[in-house]
């Protein structure tokens, strides 16, 4: 009998600190996720959580976990060379049928541009895939800041607005992300446009409305969201929102369907 | 064509029935009742007709062979792990109408969501035959008729209690051998037809209704009496909810094992995430939470049933006496105001 929840060992390639809390895992592979796609991470007698898969090449998944939880404190004392567990792909995934050839407009909180990160990187190495991308990024604050590398060289293809939420740095603006949405003229992109909004449960909520309030037409904003799970297939109830499963139908939803997910 | 195995006759029976079969029934544990001098009365496998209760309703479910309350499904030794083994034996699981129901219901989550069956459940379910235990007029609590939980056609075998010994239904020819020689009686079961309670389980007809609900004043009266204790879906028939939990053996870092536990949804902390975020956070919105799954969500999803069988336990079970169907009359008054409002 075939088992579901079966992990499977892959070797630790590499680990980068991110930040003070982050760090991204490069772990060899064969698992071809879509953009957007979680595993379930697990290292045997600590536990299993579900991490969305912030980079993808041949043979190599990226994770980048921050220590905030019994599994993911433990995964930080694995180096290169040490063994994770996974099983997955899971989740639906960005809808990529319905973002190619438009203009994208990507808003992320603080960790929620992982999730994102394996799409703007496909936009950046495929230019023809999108029309124009528009990446407005905030993180609580300096120490908070992940994937830097990333933020430097996506600056100078996509069109970017980076900001902290109360601190000061150079080249940076200050306070929450949905204060940049109203820059944004949506009108210039002649309807033909997407809005793929990643973060904290409270920042999507008002960064949706805001957006909302803009003009943006509900169909044309996509959210993703983030749950507790344990199973990852529809069977433990944890992530359950009505008749909705988020690992099952999302994690990623049209914000027609989000506004009424309500936990 | 019925049975009749005579009491103070049946050892015979029950041991042939017993090599081949595990049987599990209600069983009763004297005095291991939640206050002094009560006992408990819950499925285990028994020897013989004797050990089952007939004349009371188990204080826990069925659900507990099936999807036990703790189970093994990994082991870890060093760097090399397996799933746990299952027993290939049959089952002769001695169920209740509802807990029948409830049965089927679960399936639809365990084998049939996402497309993917749970191996620990469907080893399981494989080694099941029914037995239907034979409810002649139900408890207080009970609400089976109106949940359309009360009849059940599909079994292996149906059993009544008499004075004289227990009548059999035998419907499934593999068990008619156990029952050749035994003398032949006129039975078939009948289903309970009225319970001393009953339910409308209200419709609720879009999402903007289904939101406003949400938010209704009435669920907060369960923040001063819900204790958040989880009982009620520990008796449920029907819950499945579980967690996964890793554990290192003893002193022995190198071996341990990965468990399914029974968990809840009315217990702080079943949402939390790792970074502390939750959603549910007070008793109010955890009961809305279960009452919506059991009286609306289920079915939106899986179609034909609502996920609630009417057995009662809930009610049973609740240390605050918290009645499943008075709060459903609640829910339904709270959305029958809320509909007449946007009319």
């Amino acid at each position: 009998m075939n088992n579901p929840i079966m992990p499977v060992p892959c070797e630790i390639l590499s680990v980068k600190q991110e930040s003070r809390h982050e760090y991204t895992y490069r772990v060899k592979t064969d698992i071809r996720p879509k953009h957007g796609q979680f595993l379930q991470l697990s290292i045997p007698k600590i536990g299993e959580a579900p991490i969305s898969v912030s980079g993808q090449g041949d043979g190599w998944l990226d994770f980048t976990i921050r220590s905030v939880g019994k599994v993911t404190n433990d995964i930080f004392r694995k180096r290169a060379g040490d063994t994770l567990f996974l099983r997955g792909a899971y989740g639906n995934g960005w809808p990529l049928e319905q973002l190619a050839g438009k203009h994208l407009i990507f808003i992320t909180g603080g960790t929620g541009l992982a999730p994102v990160r394996s799409l703007l990187n496909h936009c950046a190495t495929d230019p023809g895939f999108a029309r124009s991308v528009r990446l407005i990024a905030g993180f609580k604050n300096e120490e908070g800041i992940i994937f830097a590398e990333d933020l430097a060289r996506w600056q100078k293809c996509f069109q970017t607005t980076y900001a902290l939420d109360k601190d000061e740095k150079a080249g940076w603006r200050t306070g929450l992300v949905t204060a940049f949405i109203k820059e944004i003229d949506f009108h210039a992109f002649d309807a033909d446009y997407a809005v793929l909004i990643v973060g904290p449960p409270v920042m999507m909520k008002y960064a949706g409305l805001e957006a909302v309030a803009c003009g943006v037409p509900e169909e044309k904003i996509w959210v993703s969201f983030e749950r507790k799970m344990s199973c990852a297939i529809g069977k433990c109830g944890h992530c359950r929102i009505d008749e909705t499963y988020v690992c099952l139908d999302g994690p990623v939803f049209n914000y027609q369907q989000a506004k009424y997910l309500v936990d | 064509m019925g049975y009749l195995i005579g009491k103070g006759e049946d050892a015979a029976f029950w041991a042939k029935l017993r090599q081949d079969y595990d049987i599990y029934a209600p069983k009763r544990f004297p005095k291991q009742g939640r206050f002094s001098d009560t006992d408990i009365i819950r499925y285990d496998r028994v020897e013989s007709g004797a050990e089952i209760v007939f004349d009371e309703k188990s204080d826990y479910p069925a659900k507990e062979v099936l999807t036990p309350i703790c189970q093994a499904i990994l082991y870890f030794t060093e760097d090399e792990y397996r799933a746990s083994k299952a027993s290939q034996r049959p089952i002769l699981l001695f169920m209740r109408p509802c807990d029948i129901h409830a049965m089927q219901h679960q399936e639809k989550i365990y084998l049939e969501n996402g497309g993917v069956a749970d191996l620990y459940y469907r080893r399981m379910r494989e080694r099941v035959h029914i037995v239907l235990m034979e409810c002649s007029e139900g408890w207080d609590t009970c609400f089976c008729v109106s949940m359309g939980t009360n009849r059940v056609e599909d079994y292996a075998l149906a059993v009544r209690q008499t004075e004289q010994g227990l009548l059999f239904d035998v419907r499934e020819d593999a068990l008619k051998t156990y029952f050749a020689g035994q003398p032949a009686a006129d039975f078939q079961p009948v289903f309970v037809e009225k319970n001393s309670v009953s339910v409308t389980v209200p419709e609720i007809a879009d999402k903007e209704l289904l939101l406003k609900l949400k938010e209704h004043p009435f669920w907060q009266q369960f923040n001063g009496r819900c204790e958040s204790c989880g009982a009620c879906t520990i008796a449920c028939s029907t819950c499945t909810c579980f967690t996964t939990r890793d554990v290192i053996y003893g002193d022995n870092p190198a071996v341990g094992e990965r468990r399914r536990v029974t968990s809840s949804c009315q217990v702080s902390g079943f949402d939390d995430m790792a970074g502390g975020i939750s959603f549910r956070k007070d008793a109010a919105s955890r009961m809305r939470y279960k009452m919506l799954h059991k009286f609306r969500d289920y079915k939106a999803r899986f179609g034909d049933h609502h996920m609630c069988v009417g057995c009662g336990r809930c009610t049973d079970r609740c240390p605050q006496f918290i009645s499943v169907t008075a709060t459903l009359e609640k829910m339904a008054a709270a959305v029958a105001e809320l509909s007449s409002a946007s009319k």
